[in-house]
């Protein structure tokens, strides 16, 4: 952390500066890792100076008015109090001003908007509170979860450097390439964002946006969701690594690999405590944000799955909340989210952790039944 | 009315009645949000708000009434009601262009960018845009229902409508050349019109949650459906039980023929609830 | 004017009734006028408390004082009361009591109605607060109300919903109230262009008001219906839009904003001319820039959206519009500095406070402007930058202009000056304390820190402690400001009819302090 004094001596002269290596200092736009963010960052500073220029020279006026035309000093009060020229001349004036700063950012409105001629699609998704990636060209999909271990955000264990902005899964996208993103959302609307590569777009749910990068440089960029998505806005990063083609490729091979590996798993058949081992890492991973780690959720908000009717009753019923969601609630259908094999163990958990001792199991093949062959058993996630 | 009073301000004692108001929504919300959630008697803390509504709207309403026939609003407080009046339609007015322009905006914006480009092909690969629509969620899940025609009771309705404000028109001048018996049978049609204009608004809604399968819950098209006639429908109701007092009071006998301002208010304001009316007949009936 | 020789009759004043139900049953101006102010006041200090609790919270990264959701609540609440329940009230105040002793008029057109635009404001502030009680806490989906998120919450949001009808409602009576007043309870003599500039900028306030609080109306019973009812009007699988949405919210919410600052524009307009002893310069253009404010002002909304993925002419259209409001609003700037110029300028508490509005509002205008340019509104939307834009609007501007009119027409309330000592100690503690928290907060911004967020990345630690202290100054001077109303209203120096050297208007005719009724015949305006 940089001593107080050293940044604010900084301070004026990084406001007005337009080169990126001053952006490191934290008083401007992070430093611009793409076409797109680089043009906005120059706009920014050209539209920064044109206001500090103004509003120096009508305040240079107020404040030499302020001290010279005191009553103190006997200054007696003149009695214009109209002029047609003058008035007309400060219309005029700032509306020139404006049109000459609007002509650049037009330009890189259509710029951003131009999202022709990609290399690769990536579909984007917002859940609460975690993003999934959707390689359309490549056949990965995956999810990235904040990464950030508990006890640092309760303050029992020391923050480390990439505190919050740290996932588990980050994207990958090759260097150099124009990457155009499919933007949407399951449940509410979540922000894609990433300043350095001057991106920003809501998704929708329900509706597709459209967006593109390209990175110029190999990096790891970071950024965070950027509206609010209930509780765990706060707490839902995003990590872009841009690397090279080749370790792209690389990186593309072994994701795919496990994805063959997860659909097999859900062929399989579990004895119960292999799925309550199981289970308990996926709902610590989907479920405990919302119904807490001892099952007990938050009164008013979450429900308890602890003692549940639904967890301690029929396990179709319960399979099927998990599966499809409770419409209207924040309870998100899993159905998509979670490969057959999680879901078992997930549900299982559930019903023989804290009291809840039903000692019955789901068993992937009971999940594939309970999906009906809908369109989304066909896509099963690759944790 | 005498002149000599037009120099000096009306000014109305304290009154209870707006603290009355107050406590009746503040029960009314209460309950009706109790009653959302299915909270034990919420229903009956409602019916206390409501109840308590209609007994400040007697008191207040009876209170301006008797200061109004003891002459004690002369011409300056008589153009303030004026003014208030337009602009308080002028707020009704912005009220029905939220759900006109929510109808604008899903009809023709949001509903054909659900049928085209990456939003279909990733999210509803089997929707057809057009209009009406539940929707392609629904849709895929198989909801249907037909859309309401415009040739029957909706045809039926406009010609009610607008033969009313004709009614209350020729009402006005019998009011104006003091012709009592014009008056009251000018009122007494518009009422019947429109209570029968309600009447078969109520059949017309049976028919679409019975028969259509057109429910506020079938999509897009349902919803800005029953929220624009609703809320239409709901103004002819306020409409008519003015107009139901405005008869009363004839009867009564208040009213002279150059001091009437709230019979004209009532005209007004059943005026815009017909031109409301005629924009829903083209917009949602008609055009679809 | 008021003559003893009142006979009792229909339009005889028998005293008010005392105590608690002289207040309930009021149909005086000055009376309610009072009343909302306090009301204000009263909200400010709970709003302010849930901000210095956001702001305690983000001290340091890390969880400390308060829980995600609880967090989410205290930021909503905080930007809903104190819109909705400290400026808002805080200006129809100042109407009250200005606006008829302005025009030369007896009280507002609607008196029994007024009292009821008030007592409506209380009913609103209980639904609202008391949710904090219910199961699942207050409303946590921001002031916007978004949906879906929106629609997921528990009671308090029905709750919410129906207070925001409510506080409607009072907003209409009241405006239409005031614009009648203005309309046709003008002393004869005073023709439009004669009013005072507050009057002017309350007129155009009023009628923002009355065209947009029915569309927020009809905004929010979407949602209650979406929530409730089955509809789909915000729900794409029935064919609605979420983002439709937040058209309807910003059609209503950026005229919104100019509701916030035109009547401190006019506050400011009658507190200038009035230390610099000199008449406002360009009163006929800064009444047609306010006007072309307000229309403007229903071009613009969708500037909130930019992220949400508009069609590119949409985003020009927008962009451009927005730029434009910089214009009439630049002429307001530059006829308050032609106002002071050559001037025989002195600086009491209240010019003071304008002072520091004309500056500060202005660095809030000018990150408006960067905002306006969608590209790097894109980078900044929903970043600490946005916050830091609207509190150097609300703070420096709303607030600061209604502290600046209350000490200007105090005097004329209590009939006592108010302590001139304090009075500057509050304003310096403010200016210096509110620009503490909230010009590193651009800094933040720019950064990439996102606004509604409990928990931040370590990168962020300096500015935001920096923020905290000041937040703490700045709240705990506002108990100056209390002490200082206090003691006015108990005591102090005997005010004169004509409280300020230059002060002009029939205001300044009637004895201070301003006697129960005013103006029951018609006053001779020359
Ligand atoms: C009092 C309230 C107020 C006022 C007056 C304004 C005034 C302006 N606002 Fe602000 N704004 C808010 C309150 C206000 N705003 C709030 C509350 C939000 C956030 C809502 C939320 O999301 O919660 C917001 C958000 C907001 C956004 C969206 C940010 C985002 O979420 O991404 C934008 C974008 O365009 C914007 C722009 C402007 C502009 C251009 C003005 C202009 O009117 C400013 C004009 C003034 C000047 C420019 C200065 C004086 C002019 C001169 C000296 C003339 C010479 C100047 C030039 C030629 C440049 N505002
Ligand atoms: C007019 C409007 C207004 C005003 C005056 C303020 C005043 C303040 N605001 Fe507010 N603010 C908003 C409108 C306003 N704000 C809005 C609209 C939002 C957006 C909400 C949203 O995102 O939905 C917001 C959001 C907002 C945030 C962002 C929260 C987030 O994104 O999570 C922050 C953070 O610092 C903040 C801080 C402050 C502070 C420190 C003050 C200070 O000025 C407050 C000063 C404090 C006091 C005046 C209180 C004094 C109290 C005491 C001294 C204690 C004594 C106690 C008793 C007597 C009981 N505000
Ligand atoms: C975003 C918050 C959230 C997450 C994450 C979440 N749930 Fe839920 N869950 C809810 C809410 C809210 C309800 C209550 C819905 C209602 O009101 O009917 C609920 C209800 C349930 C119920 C029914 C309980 C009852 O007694 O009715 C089950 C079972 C359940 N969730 C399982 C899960 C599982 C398994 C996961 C993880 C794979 C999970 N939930 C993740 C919010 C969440
Ligand atoms: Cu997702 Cu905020
Ligand atoms: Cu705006």
């Amino acid at each position: 952390m940089k001593s107080m004094g050293q940044r604010s001596g900084m301070g004026g002269a990084a406001l007005a500066a337009s080169q990126p290596v001053l952006a490191e200092y934290g008083y401007n736009l992070q430093a611009p890792a793409s076409s797109v963010a680089h043009h906005v960052f120059q706009l920014h500073n050209l539209i920064m100076l044109v206001c500090l220029g103004i509003f120096v020279a009508v305040f240079s006026v107020m404040f030499y008015s302020l001290l010279k035309h005191r009553k103190s000093l006997g200054h007696r009060a003149a009695h214009f109090h109209e002029n047609t020229a003058v008035e007309v001349v400060w219309t005029v004036i700032p509306f020139i001003i404006l049109m000459g700063m609007a002509y650049p950012a037009a330009r890189v409105v259509i710029d951003m908007k131009d999202t022709s001629n990609p290399d690769m699609t990536v579909k984007i998704t917002g859940y609460q509170w975690k993003w999934s990636y959707d390689y359309l060209n490549d056949g990965i999909r995956f999810y990235s979860n904040l990464a950030t271990p508990r006890e640092q955000i309760d303050g029992s264990a020391a923050k480390g450097k990439h505190y919050l902005l740290e996932v588990d899964e980050p994207m990958v996208v090759p260097v150099g390439k124009r990457v155009r993103l499919l933007i949407t959302a399951n449940d509410v609307i979540h922000s894609w964002w990433v300043p350095a590569l001057g991106v920003k777009q809501d998704g929708i749910p329900g509706f597709i946006r459209d967006s593109w990068f390209k990175a110029d440089r190999i990096g790891t960029y970071r950024g965070q969701c950027a509206e609010l998505c209930g509780k765990e806005h706060g707490f839902m990063p995003i990590v872009v690594e841009v690397v090279s083609e080749d370790a792209y490729k690389a990186w593309v091979a072994k994701k795919q690999g496990a994805a063959h590996a997860a659909a097999a798993d859900n062929a399989k058949s579990f004895a119960v405590a292999e799925l309550v081992e199981r289970g308990e890492k996926v709902y610590q991973a989907n479920c405990a944000v919302c119904h807490q780690a001892n099952g007990m959720g938050i009164p008013g908000a979450f429900l308890p799955i602890n003692g549940s009717k639904v967890a301690t009753g029929p396990i179709a019923d319960h399979i099927r909340v998990v599966l499809n969601g409770r419409p209207g609630t924040a309870m998100a259908a899993f159905a998509s989210q979670l490969s057959d094999a999680d879901i078992a163990a997930v549900v299982t958990y559930q019903r023989n952790a804290w009291d809840n001792k039903m000692g019955d199991a789901a068993q992937p093949a009971a999940i594939a039944a309970a999906r009906g062959g809908t369109a989304e058993a066909a896509a099963p996630a690759a944790q | 009315m005498s002149l000599a009073q037009t120099d000096k301000y009306y000014l109305p004692q304290p009154s209870l009645w707006p603290i009355v108001g107050s406590v009746a929504l503040l029960l009314m919300a209460v309950g009706g949000a109790m009653t959302l959630r299915e909270v034990d008697h919420g229903g009956w803390v409602l019916l206390a708000g409501v109840t308590i509504l209609l007994f400040m709207m007697f008191g207040w309403f009876g209170e301006v009434i008797r200061d109004s026939e003891a002459g004690r609003y002369n011409k300056q407080v008589d153009s303030s009601y004026r003014w208030s009046m337009s602009w308080f339609i002028f707020s009704e007015v912005m009220f029905f262009a939220a759900f006109f322009g929510a109808l604008f905006y899903t009809r023709v914006l949001s509903v054909p960018w659900l049928g085209e480009g990456d939003t279909m092909r990733q999210l509803w690969p089997a929707f057809q845009a057009a209009w009406p629509t539940a929707g392609p969620g629904l849709t895929a899940d198989g909801l249907r229902f037909t859309p309401m025609g415009a040739w029957g009771i909706p045809a039926i309705n406009t010609l009610l409508l607008l033969s009313s404000g004709v009614t209350v028109t020729w009402a006005h001048w019998g009011l104006k050349k003091n012709n009592r018996r014009q008056l009251v049978s000018g009122l007494v049609m518009t009422v019947v019109l429109g209570a029968t204009f309600l009447g078969l608004q109520v059949y017309e809604y049976h028919h679409a949650y019975t028969e259509l399968g057109l429910t506020l819950g079938a999509g897009v098209y349902g919803a800005t459906f029953f929220m624009l006639t609703g809320f239409h429908g709901f103004h002819v109701l306020v409409g008519t039980t003015m107009l139901l007092v405005m008869l009363l009071r004839s009867i009564a006998g208040h009213f002279t023929p150059d001091h009437h301002f709230a019979f004209e208010a009532v005209s007004w304001y059943w005026h815009f609830v017909d031109v409301v009316w005629v924009l829903l007949f083209i917009l949602v009936y008609w055009m679809i | 004017m008021s003559d003893a020789a009142h006979a009792p009759d229909a339009h005889g004043h028998p005293a008010p009734p005392g105590g608690i139900m002289r207040w309930l049953t009021t149909t005086n101006h000055k009376d309610i006028g009072s009343l909302y102010l306090w009301f204000a006041l009263i909200m400010l200090f709970a709003a302010g408390s849930m901000a210095l609790l956001i702001r305690a919270e983000l001290f340091q990264p890390g969880l400390q004082l308060v829980r995600p959701d609880f967090f989410n609540q205290l930021t909503t609440m905080h930007g809903l009361i104190m819109i909705f329940g400290v400026i808002m009230p805080a200006f129809t105040g100042f109407a009250n009591w200005q606006v008829p002793l302005m025009l030369g008029a007896p009280d507002m057109a609607f008196p029994r109605m007024n009292n009821w635009s008030f007592w409506l404001l209380p009913v609103a502030a209980i639904l609202l607060m008391s949710s904090f009680l219910l199961p699942g806490g207050a409303v946590a989906g921001g002031w916007t109300m978004y949906p879906p998120l929106f629609i997921q919450g528990g009671v308090s949001y029905d709750l919410t919903i129906l207070a925001v009808h409510i506080m409607g409602l009072s907003s209409i009576m009241g405006s239409i109230n005031i614009i009648t007043t203005i309309l046709n309870m003008r002393a004869p003599g005073i023709a439009l262009m004669k009013m005072p500039l507050f009057v002017w900028t309350w007129l155009i306030t009023a009628y923002l008001l009355i065209a947009t609080m029915p569309v927020l109306a009809g905004a929010v019973t979407m949602l209650l219906a979406d929530r409730n009812f089955g509809t789909h009007f915000f729900n794409a699988a029935g064919g609605g839009d979420p983002v439709m949405f937040q058209h309807i919210f910003w059609f209503f919410g950026h005229p919104e904003v100019y509701i916030l600052i035109l009547p401190a524009f006019g506050i400011v307009s009658q507190i200038i001319p009035t230390f610099s002893r000199k008449p406002l310069f360009g009163y006929a253009s800064m009444v047609y820039a306010t006007a072309s404010i307000a229309i403007l002002s229903f071009t613009v909304w969708a500037h909130h959206m930019f992220a949400v993925g508009m069609p590119v002419a949409a985003q020009l259209f927008f962009m451009l519009s927005t730029m434009l409001i910089a214009v009439p609003t630049g002429v307001k700037v530059f006829n308050w500095v032609a106002t002071m110029w050559k001037g025989s300028l002195t600086f009491e508490t209240p010019m003071l406070f304008a002072i520091a509005f004309v500056c500060l509002f202005t660095i809030g205008g000018f990150s408006g402007l960067v905002l306006a340019v969608a590209p790097v509104d894109i980078q900044l939307q929903d970043t600490y930058y946005v916050v830091a834009h609207f509190h150097y609007v609300l703070v420096s501007g709303a607030l600061f202009s209604i502290f600046a009119g209350i000490y200007f027409w105090l005097p004329k309330w209590t009939g006592h000056m108010y302590d001139e000592t304090l009075g500057k100690w509050h304003f310096w503690l403010s200016v210096v304390g509110m620009n503490i928290v909230f010009f590193p907060m651009h800094f933040l911004g720019l950064a990439g820190m996102p606004r509604r967020i409990p928990d931040y990345a370590l990168q962020f630690t300096d500015f935001n402690q920096i923020a905290t202290v000041g937040a703490f100054v700045f709240g705990f001077s506002q108990l100056v400001f209390l002490a200082v109303v206090l003691k006015a209203i108990k005591g102090g120096a005997k005010a004169p009819a004509r409280v300020w050297e230059g002060a002009e208007g029939l205001e300044w005719t009637v004895p201070s302090p301003a006697p129960y009724h005013t103006f029951e015949t018609v006053p001779a305006v020359k």
